[in-house]
């Protein structure tokens, strides 16, 4: 396993440290290595570095004056929420400074007549939800992690979830951000209108990773909780037919709010786990969720019903309630952790891929691991191509974890092969930074940094993350073709 | 690259953007050739405009200088339309029109209907132009999944790519809608795509007063009712009529529009769009701006434009668009910018004739992130070459 060096704190960094007791408080700033220690990573747990300080902060003047403080002292920072990210997008500088804000956890009343409210980026993904539902309302993102992860995490990766299918992203739902640039000033980005003059720079912003500065404040849209919801669990004796069902929903016009699928690996694991009861000898279940109005989903259920069944399903389950719909969502959403029961250790994978190659790529996958003799279990949101490959593999056996962690980077490739991308939802921060090239040409990137230098231009934002290679900001910006290979014959056009 | 793969040519007086009269047009056919085009501007120290169909470069203000106009209309290929993945590659270039016309025969849509004829995916992107619909289907912003660009100096650059859920790098297909050609040549867009409703029933209204659409909008939005637009047609201080329209199957229109007409209080059902659906208001003549506020400003909205003003409005979303007379426009455009700030609101001029065009102030206020936006736009053209002047604060 990769584990990052770890450097010795610099005397700036320590004068830095001090510097921030006097100013956001020395009850809120922790140098101590045994505290320091517990922020040393997020949830992608095999890459550990203890950060140099830790500072609590309690508002967006805190975040100010710690990023000011940082901006001033050259010493890089990096925002952590909840810790719950999965590609070492929270992972601290060895020299740098932590700014956890998961205690900016201020939620303003609804907006019920727009369908907004303001949050602070510490609040918790279902807390929205939960301040929103007397309203009628929902927050539609819907992370499997929601019971612990902060809006401010979500709006650096663009968070994901079940429900993505049908009502998108983070970045859909969210409308404004109170943001502290790497300089420590404050902008608002977006706001409470739909529109607003001049770039799009929040829609840059969210699913940047931290590496443009820190959200204080968030302005998100809610949704209206739909007046039908109906989940139907089904069981198939073969991962082709399954998919198959997936590809044929789609093309019968039918958009559901959500179509997960587990294959058999995951659905032991689920039962050993929260027995979630799902169909015994089944070698992948669908879980496929339709809401809207009572006609329609009632209507498209039993068309639903109907190509499942045409596709060989051998048990078809509806949920009578919102207990049996909840157990049918607890076996999916604890699927990860569940993995646990069955296997000593895992990598997580998040790869894309175009639906319509579900069945060949999951052929591919099992034949690779196979190769290695490793098992995958595959959890994935079907509807939109979104893998979640968990490779089991055992600490304990020499090389195993190295075979495994091979298999799991091979896993992507084969994802940018079939036209998809490296994440769909678990970002790409320190772990696939690497894997940036493959999908992404040198101009590709060297484009996207361009925003990075606009914002931070000396670096100090999340630094080491995303990009492969860093732009040194001071570059004058340019082709890397450049002028010498400019036809001069153009000089007859021109 | 020889002036004819190019089409390069003089500029025509109709042919002026904001005014101005391209030095030169060029039409190139290939992504290939807009980075030569663009490389040999970059020499040349050339300024460039891009355009599409030009039926919306009236929405930026006028640039400072057009040496060479980039005409994106030989662009115009549907690289791939993967129906399984309701997805597609099509090139600037490309009429929307078009578009919808190949996807629609495969039950398939693009989920934008700004209704300016001609118009290509290109500017729409540029411009970041939408419709009634965007009540359902959101705005380019949400449908598009990928896009290229020529940067100024002939550098080309993708980002996201041709699946919908995708968090790798940054996205900037969002940084390059609305902005006007001012950061690079959009040359090709990735789009999520929707299936086609197979029944469609709208619910029409007249209104004795317009603003009365304010509250039944918001009765509508906190009802479980799923219209694909909710737009008021009617005249500042004066009467309107009111549009629910219902995309979806045939039971689910049918009882979803008698709901609404029991909630609403009353209306008549209808199979067929009015022509005038979606049109923008007023005529050549007017002072076209679009207004985007929080939805329930609608009366304050209305109630702060010239009495007599045109207006359409997206009811539900907080987007109108005023035709305000041109003799009203110079006065009214800052008071009404005032109190549209009131409800984080902006007025954007689209259109004006010649006479008061240079009177007015394009964009309005732009808020605190101006300075970080020109730091982006120095980064992407250092030069200032790309659509200099179209953008806020002069950009």
């Amino acid at each position: 396993m990769t584990a990052v060096a770890e450097p010795a704190v610099s005397a700036g960094t320590t004068r830095l440290a001090e510097q921030l007791r006097s100013t956001v408080g020395a009850e809120r700033v922790l140098t101590d290595r045994a505290q320091l220690r517990t922020y040393e990573c997020d949830g992608l747990a095999n890459f550990k570095v203890t950060p140099a300080v830790v500072v609590l902060a309690e508002n967006r003047q805190h975040v100010v004056d710690t990023v000011r403080l940082c901006s001033q002292a050259g010493v890089p920072f990096v925002a952590r929420g909840s810790g719950t990210g999965l590609s070492g997008g929270a992972l601290p500088s060895a020299d740098g400074v932590l700014i956890v804000l998961s205690r900016l956890r201020r939620l303003h009343p609804v907006d019920a007549d727009n369908a907004r409210v303001v949050v602070e980026p510490g609040v918790i993904n279902l807390w929205v939800t939960r301040d929103a539902t007397p309203h009628g309302l929902a927050y539609a993102p819907d992370p499997s992690s929601q019971l612990v992860c902060s809006i401010g995490g979500n709006v650096a990766e663009n968070a994901g979830g079940a429900h993505c299918l049908k009502y998108g992203f983070t970045v859909n739902h969210v409308l404004g951000a109170e943001v502290v640039l790497p300089d420590g000033e404050v902008v608002h980005l977006g706001g409470a209108a739909p529109e607003h003059p001049g770039y799009d720079l929040l829609g840059a912003f969210i699913g940047s990773e931290g590496t443009l500065g820190v959200a204080t404040e968030l302005t998100l849209r809610l949704i209206r909780i739909p007046e039908a919801v109906q989940t139907m669990l089904v069981g198939f004796r073969s991962v082709e037919d399954a998919a198959a069902t997936v590809s044929d929903i789609i093309a019968a016009g039918i958009l559901p709010a959500a179509i997960e699928m587990m294959d058999a690996l995951a659905i032991e694991a689920a039962e050993a786990a929260v027995r979630c009861g799902y169909p015994p000898g089944a070698v992948a279940v669908l879980v496929i969720e339709l809401d809207g109005p009572q006609v329609e989903v009632e209507s498209q259920f039993s068309q639903v019903e109907q190509i499942a069944r045409s596709r060989n399903a051998f048990e078809t389950r509806i949920a009578a309630d919102a207990a049996e719909r909840a157990l049918m969502w607890k076996g999916r959403k604890s699927a990860f952790a569940a993995v646990g029961r069955i296997s000593p250790s895992y990598f997580v994978q998040d790869g894309v891929i175009p639906r319509t190659k579900l069945p060949e790529v999951l052929g591919e996958i099992t034949r690779m691991a196979d190769d290695v003799g490793l098992r995958v279990a595959n959890v994935f949101h079907a509807g939109d191509g979104n893998l979640h490959p968990l490779v089991l593999f055992d600490d304990a056996v020499e090389g195993q974890a190295d075979d495994a962690e091979e298999l799991a980077g091979a896993i992507l490739d084969l994802c940018i092969s079939s036209g998809g991308s490296i994440t769909g939802e678990h970002g790409v921060g320190h772990e696939k930074r690497g894997k940036m090239g493959r999908q992404f040409t040198a101009e590709d990137l060297d484009t996207m940094q361009l925003v990075r230098c606009a914002f931070d231009p000396h670096g100090l934002a999340n630094p080491g993350k995303i990009f492969p290679t860093p732009r040194l900001c001071g570059e004058r910006p340019g082709p890397r073709t450049a002028a010498d290979t400019h036809d001069p014959a153009l000089g007859e056009v021109f | 690259m020889t002036t004819a793969t190019v089409g390069r040519r003089p500029g025509r007086p109709d042919e002026a953007v904001g005014g101005v009269v391209p030095r030169e047009v060029v039409s190139p056919s290939t992504v290939a050739e807009v980075a030569e085009v663009m490389r040999a501007a970059a020499a040349d120290r050339l300024t460039v405009v891009p355009a599409g169909g030009r039926s919306k470069t009236s929405w930026a203000a006028p640039p400072s200088s057009c040496d060479l106009l980039l005409d994106t209309s030989r662009l115009d290929r549907v690289v791939e339309h993967v129906a399984g993945d309701l997805v597609v590659v099509a090139e600037a270039g490309v009429r929307l029109a078009d578009l919808q016309a190949q996807l629609g025969a495969a039950g398939q849509l693009l989920g934008l209907d700004p209704p300016e004829p001609g118009a290509t995916l290109g500017g729409i992107v540029s411009a970041n132009a939408s419709g009634p619909r965007r009540l359902r289907y959101g705005t380019a912003r949400d449908l598009l999944i990928g896009a290229t660009v020529v940067l100024g100096d002939g550098t080309v650059a993708s980002a996201g790519g041709k699946v919908v859920k995708n968090v790798a790098g940054y996205d900037l297909g969002k940084l390059y809608t609305g902005a006007h050609g001012t950061l690079g040549v959009v040359v090709s867009t990735t789009w999520r795509l929707h299936p086609v409703p197979v029944a469609r029933r709208a619910v029409v209204l007249d209104l004795p007063a317009a603003s009365a659409a304010g509250p039944l909008a918001v009765r509508l939005s906190r009802s479980t009712l799923t219209p694909s637009a909710v737009e008021l047609v009617g005249t500042a201080g004066g009467a309107g009529q009111l549009l629910v329209l219902f995309e979806s199957i045939a039971e689910s229109v049918a009882a979803q529009a008698s709901a609404a007409v029991t909630l609403l209080g009353g209306g008549s059902e209808v199979e067929e769009l009015p022509a005038t659906f979606g049109r923008r208001p007023g005529s050549p003549d007017d002072v076209l701006l679009r207004l985007a506020y929080l939805p329930t400003a609608l009366p304050e909205v209305l109630a702060a434009l010239p009495h007599g003003t045109a207006v359409t409005a997206s009811a539900a979303t907080g987007v109108a668009y005023a035709a305000l007379a041109s003799s009203d426009a110079v006065d009214a455009l800052p008071a009404l910018r005032a109190a549209l700030a009131r409800h984080d609101g902006t007025a954007v001029l689209l259109r004006a004739p010649e006479p008061v065009r240079g009177r007015l102030d394009h964009w309005g206020p732009v808020g605190d992130a101006l300075d970080l936006m020109r730091r982006v736009k120095e980064r992407f053209d250092p030069e200032r070459r790309m659509s200099p002047g179209r953008f806020v604060g002069g950009l």
